[in-house]
């Protein structure tokens, strides 16, 4: 990390940094996994911070939570290639960038209310992965497309 | 290409190839659908028409075609006489139906319930409409009319006029018909028009023009499609007649369209088509409606026997 970051946001001991985060999307990142409302947990976040490699990008830093994979996949439907870190009393023990699978199952539900997999309640919603730039999924069942405002609506 | 047991529940599962195959084999169908096929290759299969929700003309050409088969029919038309209305699910009844036929012939309220279906069922999953998704015998047969009464599809232009938000079988023909060689046109009142994602996909593979005015495009076209516009989808009666009275299709409007202009309708008509178009040679209508028969005969041969 470089001083100019360090004066931004501290190193946490133990939790999750999300890196790389497209600029503008911390705010969903925080909605997705649902830690908005929750007091219990201590994040940092730090938006429109210089880049390299993006120009600008935002950054969560998640104190005291290790994300599982099924979080992690809904990371990278709205921040795909967003780099995550899991720290260890102060140490990176793990590094890699999320990617967007071409079949996305389980993490979110459709759009549409008159969508089979929302009226029979035993299927996992299931998508396709149509285009990532803008982001669209198509359901599996109902073929109806979405993009990234609906998705993050929908995210279970 | 491989039929056997193939289930079919979206339009967008086919090729252009596969397209022509089915009507290739249908319009072998044609002389059949009437006094039945030679041998009723399909005696020993048994069809099961499960529909949840009433579609006369739907139910009743699909067990007319399994019939002139020689498959025998059984199912439902009603909620009434189902398990359904005791609360089972989709997927429960599938699994059930599956032991008892050869294909199942879906109609469903929920979009994408055939998919659902197809992934509970052995037996061949053919979908009969769900909800305001799919329904790709209708579009097969759409597409069949324009071919048997017009010409080969490539190089027409086709104008679709009316409801075109909400009606499904502009949504699903037009995405087919722009698998081929062909040129669009929709005409609708702003409150009605193609939906943009549609337009969108559409115009990656074909050109498409919007307008209003059916007068102004008229003469280009070879095919009309006209489709219904539902008096509910307006909150103000007046607004719908307004509306509504723009797109009757009169004989003065067709005399200036092209000599073999045809004109389509997926039925029931309300009064978007007088009756007094009926006997003019571009009327193509009842024809359609005709077609549904031996297009689902040729389906159900090449997914019960592969042939």
């Amino acid at each position: 990390m470089t001083e100019e970051k360090m004066l931004k946001v501290e190193k946490i001991r133990r939790g999750t940094v999300i890196d790389h985060v497209p600029v503008g999307r911390a705010f969903k990142v925080l909605k997705i996994l649902k830690i908005s409302s929750d007091p219990g947990v201590t994040v940092a976040i730090a938006i429109h911070v210089k880049s390299k490699k993006m120009g600008l990008k935002d950054v969560v830093k998640i104190e005291d939570r290790i994300l599982d994979s099924s979080e992690l996949n809904k990371i990278a439907l709205i921040a795909e290639g967003a780099t995550i870190t899991i720290v260890e009393d102060y140490d990176a023990i793990k590094k890699f960038v999320v990617k967007l699978p071409n079949i996305i199952t389980g993490i979110l539900k459709c759009n549409n209310g008159r969508c089979v997999s929302n009226t029979e309640g035993s299927i996992k919603p299931s998508f396709t992965l149509i285009s990532k730039d803008p982001l669209t999924i198509k359901c599996h069942y109902c073929e109806r497309e979405m993009e990234t405002d609906e998705i993050v609506d929908n995210i279970l | 290409m491989m039929w056997l047991n193939r289930d079919i529940v979206s339009i967008g599962d086919f090729s252009v190839d596969e397209i022509m195959a089915v009507i290739d084999k249908a319009n072998k169908m044609v002389q059949y659908a009437s006094s039945g096929y030679p041998g009723y290759p399909l005696s020993d299969k048994v069809v099961a028409t499960l529909f949840y929700e009433p579609s006369t003309r739907t139910r009743l050409s699909f067990e007319s075609a399994a019939m002139r088969m020689g498959a025998r029919v059984l199912g439902f038309g009603s909620l009434e006489a189902s398990s359904v209305s005791k609360g089972e699910t989709l997927s429960d009844t599938i699994r059930i139906i599956n032991g008892y036929s050869d294909a199942i012939v879906l109609r469903h309220p929920s979009e994408g319930a055939a998919r659902l279906a197809s992934e509970f069922a052995d037996v061949p999953v053919i979908n009969a409409g769900d909800g305001a998704g799919q329904h790709p015998t209708q579009t097969i047969l759409d597409i069949f009319t324009i071919w048997k009464e017009s010409g080969p599809v490539q190089g027409k232009s086709i104008g679709f006029v009316g409801d075109l938000k909400y009606g499904r079988t502009v949504h699903s023909l037009s995405k087919a018909l722009s698998m081929f060689d062909v040129s669009l046109f929709f005409i609708s009142p702003e409150e009605l028009k193609i939906p943009k994602h549609i337009k969108k996909d559409i115009e990656k593979r074909v050109p498409v023009k919007e307008t209003k005015n059916l007068e102004d495009v008229i003469e280009d076209l070879d095919v009309l499609y006209v489709t219904r516009i539902q008096k509910e989808r307006f909150p103000d009666l007046e607004e719908y007649k307004k509306v509504a009275g723009i797109y009757v299709i009169r004989p003065s409007l067709l005399s200036r369209g092209k000599k073999n202009l045809i004109v389509m309708h997926p039925l029931p008509r309300v009064d978007e088509i007088p009756a007094e178009i009926d006997n003019l040679p571009q009327a193509r209508y009842f024809k359609q409606a005709s077609y549904g028969v031996p297009v689902r005969m040729a389906i159900l041969d090449l997914i019960l026997r592969g042939e």
